[in-house]
């Protein structure tokens, strides 16, 4: 695999690339408050006296939010620290009603782990392991309404509280690639552990992206960090067009400064937000409200006993034990939902033909994978179409897969169940293919009659027309003739 | 018939079962206390007789129906401004939160609504529970009801609880909840002759209570003797699920369970508190109190606390910083004072707000906290702190291998007048002095009076116990109380 380098004026540069995501944690209820965290409420709905900071409330720390954390650092084979503590990191802003953000400095509640992935996406062996630092678990911030009056801005403060996992990378990553295939194997993790919705686009995942540039082998550089950045393709776009920027700085004989940026995505550019210089000093220490969250053997016994078959455990077993492509195996595993269909529809299908996983596997994913896709999007139908049912998927399956019909017929059954009132059952039994010989003889001797000198040309070597033949012979059959069949008394026929 | 005012709270309680009274009666006894005394002793902030006459005629209705009546039926109780009551206003004594009505109730206030408590008004304190002698408050000074002879000099009646100390002694309620973060219930319990106890950490939920030092604060009850602290705290304590820091312990029956029997106790005397020029009332009062524990069968063993004279200087190190966050959120963006100037940006309301809002001391505290956590000066303050503050705990943990209550002064010197060491914030800081070790270490510790010093002003005595052991706090407090047979009272001169 060849290295990632900037090519400077004064010659190649390496990037060096740290990421700290903040992933929302999939609870009903906030870290330290009952209120509700739904995506979407009106403002300021969803927000309990502790929330919004009234004198004397107290925070409580939600069991099922550290059970969530606590989860996610099993997923990444990191260190659980049975003894953790929150801290305050205090700063005065509006979005912030206490004037400090209860999160977790000096003791996190999960220590080092590390992330294995696949740089390109279409080269299995493409496999870098990144380090994870630690993750902990913080409270969110409000949030400022600008547009909402001419002078002033208002708060919601619906987010204020909710709980979020900062997963904080080592500075491992070399290039935009490594960065985001990082953050995407990431996002697949929570995900299929259920502790975070992984959704970038509603805030609920988002990366702070820490870059650098050096000459290769020298010690790191100064890094920035631009803030907020809420899609792996932009993660992308910030590390190479941040790089570039300090590589030109560096070469105009500049400085890098330790600063936060921001990205803006539509001119594709990070710009300064503050320096180093002004930055806050947080006065970080241990929270007096909280006592040390101190987690016992039962509880983490149940966090581990919860957790879901991981993707690269599913991906192996895909591949070995239902003998499936490493190219399929990857597809199916790359989003929980995608391998939960399709292990659904897999034991749906295996019992209903009576036969094993392993036997019908190929089928089945090819099925979810290329030929059920192609309707749907020919359509513009949405997977979760009320007629897209397990319950047809699995009788058009079980039909192909005992012969019944053919896989083209299949094709055409599912698109007109999908598209039209027709009975499914009755539609698979009225175009059930033939086996019975005899028909397919004397269909194959018909057309071979009709077409005596096409039959010629084929015993003179053009054996391309063969096709021709199964063509006609299935028209004839309206479909029926079973395909094996039709080409075996063909072959036989031709001679 | 005797003056209603004069009773305690369990007298008022059995009065009022018995039918000897009504609960109305003694509501408007009160009341009536209450206002004549309002202009001279500013005790109060806010007066509310119409809530104590709702509670009352609510017990009356209860006796009348003979329904049960719980441990504090028809008691009209002072409550310290510092509780969140619903629909009456909490201030802490701040201008920032003047005019706050919250829309909750604090756990504590609920629990003792709901044993049949009511409530006289919200009682003054030092701004935010910061000071030794009410002078704090943004609501004015309360005036402590004791006089020097022959003076009309107004004395402080200690702080932050001077609201509910002076309340108690002059009879305006027969008892007021206080809180303690580094003696503010000990101490001005201490300069007004009343008794006072601070539960272990964790006992009383502190939910709804306008926080100073979280790791500190202690809800606790201010009456006029041991049975009815006793009492009162059996309704205030409690685990409460909203308080992480919460003791999930059952409340004992410490009322049932008090004794003066102090045969095969034995009661600490730390030497490191027999300070240099130590007050000699104070030291005579001490050497009674000893006296009285051995009568009361009492063994008394010398004991070392070591770390005595650090407990001060990290007290003011560790509650300072931790109130410095605390306050953080009186930004005047959600509630209470709001300054914005013209053309203020977030910043300069911030500014505006805080700076017209608090007073000098709360925002001296404010600046020593923010200074004590900030980056450079952490690790010199606020984790050596916190260290000494473990060596201070395990100082007590060995006192008590060897005994099972320490007895010491509650304060150095009896009351001081209004004014004497307001220049000088060390002098008024050192008033703690006795007070704060078993704050730092979490422990249950009382105030009872032991005397008159010589200008017949009242001295406390302080019992600190182990953690729990609040029963064995009471019962020492209690064979003091009996022997000491303080009777004396201000004179009523309002």
């Amino acid at each position: 695999m060849s290295e990632y380098r900037i090519q400077g004026a004064t010659g190649e540069w390496e990037v060096v690339i740290g990421l700290e995501v903040h992933a929302q944690v999939t609870s009903n209820a906030k870290l330290f408050s009952g209120a509700a965290t739904a995506f979407g409420a009106e403002p300021n709905a969803q927000v309990s006296l502790v929330d919004a900071a009234m004198p004397g409330m107290l925070p409580v720390p939600n069991r099922e939010c550290i059970r969530q954390a606590v989860r996610t650092g099993m997923a990444i084979n990191a260190q659980i620290n049975k003894w953790s503590r929150f801290d305050r990191k205090n700063y005065f802003y509006a979005d912030l009603p206490q004037g400090y953000q209860i999160s977790q400095l000096y003791h996190p509640l999960v220590g080092e782990g590390s992330l294995e992935v696949q740089v390109d996406e279409k080269n299995p062996e493409s496999t870098k392991t990144i380090g994870i630092e630690r993750i902990h678990v913080e409270q969110d911030a409000g949030k400022l309404m600008h547009d909402q009056h001419p002078t002033m801005s208002y708060v919601d403060l619906n987010r204020s509280g909710v709980a979020l996992m900062e997963i904080v990378s080592r500075p491992d990553m070399r290039s935009p690639a490594e960065a985001g295939a990082y953050l995407a194997k990431l996002r697949q993790i929570v995900r299929y552990v259920g502790s975070c919705d992984g959704n970038m686009d509603q805030g609920s995942m988002r990366a702070d992206v820490n870059v650098s540039v050096r000459r290769p082998g020298e010690p790191f550089g100064t890094r920035t960090e631009t803030k907020n950045v809420n899609s792996v393709r932009f993660v992308m776009a910030v590390v190479e067009q941040e790089a570039k920027r300090q590589v030109g700085v560096i070469e105009d004989g500049g400085k890098i400064v330790q600063e936060t940026r921001l990205y803006d995505p539509d001119r594709n550019e990070t710009r300064s937000m503050r320096s180093k210089e002004d930055a806050h000093d947080y006065r970080y220490f241990p929270d007096p409200d909280l006592l040390p969250l101190v987690l016992d053997d039962a509880f983490l016994d149940e966090c581990r006993a919860s957790l879901p078959e991981l993707p690269d455990a599913k991906r192996h077993r895909y591949e070995t034990a239902l003998g499936l492509s490493a190219y399929n195996a990857n597809a199916l595993t790359a989003d929980v939902e995608t391998a939960r269909q399709f292990e659904e529809l897999l034991a749906s299908v295996a019992s209903a033909a009576g036969k094993a996983d392993a036997d019908v596997a190929k089928r089945v994913a090819n099925w979810l994978l290329s030929e059920r896709p192609g309707i749907l999007n020919a359509h513009a139908l949405p997977a979760d179409h009320a007629k897209n049912s397990l319950e047809a998927n699995t009788a058009i399956v079980v039909a192909t897969e005992a012969g019944v019909i053919s896989g083209s017929k299949a094709k055409e059954i599912f698109e007109s169940h999908l598209t039209s009132d027709i009975d499914l059952a009755a539609e698979i039994d009225s175009n059930k293919q033939t086996t019975d010989t005899g028909a397919i003889e004397a269909a194959v001797d018909a057309v071979l009659a009709a077409n005596a000198d096409k039959v010629e040309q084929y015993r003179g070597g053009k054996e391309a027309l063969f096709g021709f033949f199964v063509g006609q012979t299935m028209k004839a059959m309206a479909g029926k003739g079973n395909p094996q069949l039709v080409n075996q008394v063909l072959k036989a026929k031709l001679g | 018939m005797t003056d209603l005012t004069d009773l305690g709270v369990a007298a008022i309680r059995d009065g009022v079962a018995s039918g000897e009274f009504t609960a109305t009666e003694v509501a408007t006894a009160f009341n009536t206390a209450v206002a004549e005394a309002q202009d001279a002793l500013n005790a109060f902030i806010v007066t509310t007789p119409d809530a104590a006459l709702a509670a009352a005629a609510k017990i009356d209705a209860d006796r009348a129906a003979s329904k049960p009546l719980g441990k504090m039926a028809g008691v009209p109780i002072g409550m310290k401004d510092l509780f969140a009551t619903r629909g009456v206003q909490t201030t802490a004594a701040s201008k920032i939160l003047e005019g706050f009505k919250p829309e909750y109730e604090s756990t504590v206030s609920q629990k003792l609504w709901d044993a049949g408590a009511g409530m006289l008004g919200k009682l003054n304190l030092d701004q935010f529970a910061m000071g030794s002698s009410n002078e704090t408050s943004a609501f004015g000074n309360v005036i402590s009801p004791w006089r020097r002879p022959d003076d009309t000099a107004p004395l402080a009646p200690g702080g932050s609880s001077g609201g509910s100390s002076a309340a108690v002694a002059a009879r305006l309620a027969p008892a007021a909840t206080g809180t303690d973060t580094g003696g503010s219930i000990r101490q001005p319990a201490a300069f007004t002759g009343i008794s006072g106890i601070k539960p272990t950490y964790g006992r009383c939920s502190r939910w709804g209570v306008v926080a100073f030092a979280s790791s500190l604060d202690q809800a606790g009850p201010m009456a006029r003797d041991v049975t009815d602290c006793a009492i009162m705290l059996e309704a205030m304590a409690g685990f409460d699920p909203k308080d992480a820091t919460s003791l999930d312990l059952p409340v004992p029956e410490w009322t049932a369970a008090l004794s003066a029997d102090l045969r095969g106790k034995k009661v600490g005397i730390p030497r490191e508190y027999r300070l240099d020029g130590m007050d000699a009332d104070v030291a005579r009062a001490w050497d009674e109190g000893i006296a009285w524990l051995k009568e009361a069968g009492a063994e008394i063993v010398d004991i070392s606390l070591p770390h005595t004279k650090y407990a001060l200087p990290t007290y003011y190190i560790i509650a300072p910083a931790e109130a410095s966050s605390n306050l953080a959120r009186y930004d005047g963006v959600r509630y209470g004072l709001r300054d914005l100037p013209d053309g203020a940006g977030l910043q300069d309301m911030y500014a505006a707000t805080r700076a017209a809002g608090f007073g000098p001391e709360v925002k001296r505290r404010i600046l020593i906290g923010t200074y004590v956590l900030s980056a450079g000066f952490y690790d010199a303050y606020y984790t050596q702190a916190q260290k000494v503050r473990t060596l201070i705990s395990h100082d007590f943990t060995n006192a008590f291998t060897q005994c099972d209550v320490i007895l010491a002064p509650t304060a150095p010197t009896a009351a001081f007048a209004l004014g004497e060491n307001s220049d000088d914030p060390l002098a008024m800081y050192l008033n703690d002095v006795f007070s704060v070790p078993a704050s730092l270490a979490g422990l249950p510790a009382m105030s009872v009076p032991a005397g008159l010093d010589r200008n017949g002003l009242p001295l406390g005595l302080q019992i600190i116990g182990k953690a729990f052991d609040e029963q064995g706090v009471l019962n020492a407090g209690l064979a003091i109380e009996q022997r000491a047979a303080f009777t004396a009272r201000p004179a009523r001169w309002w």
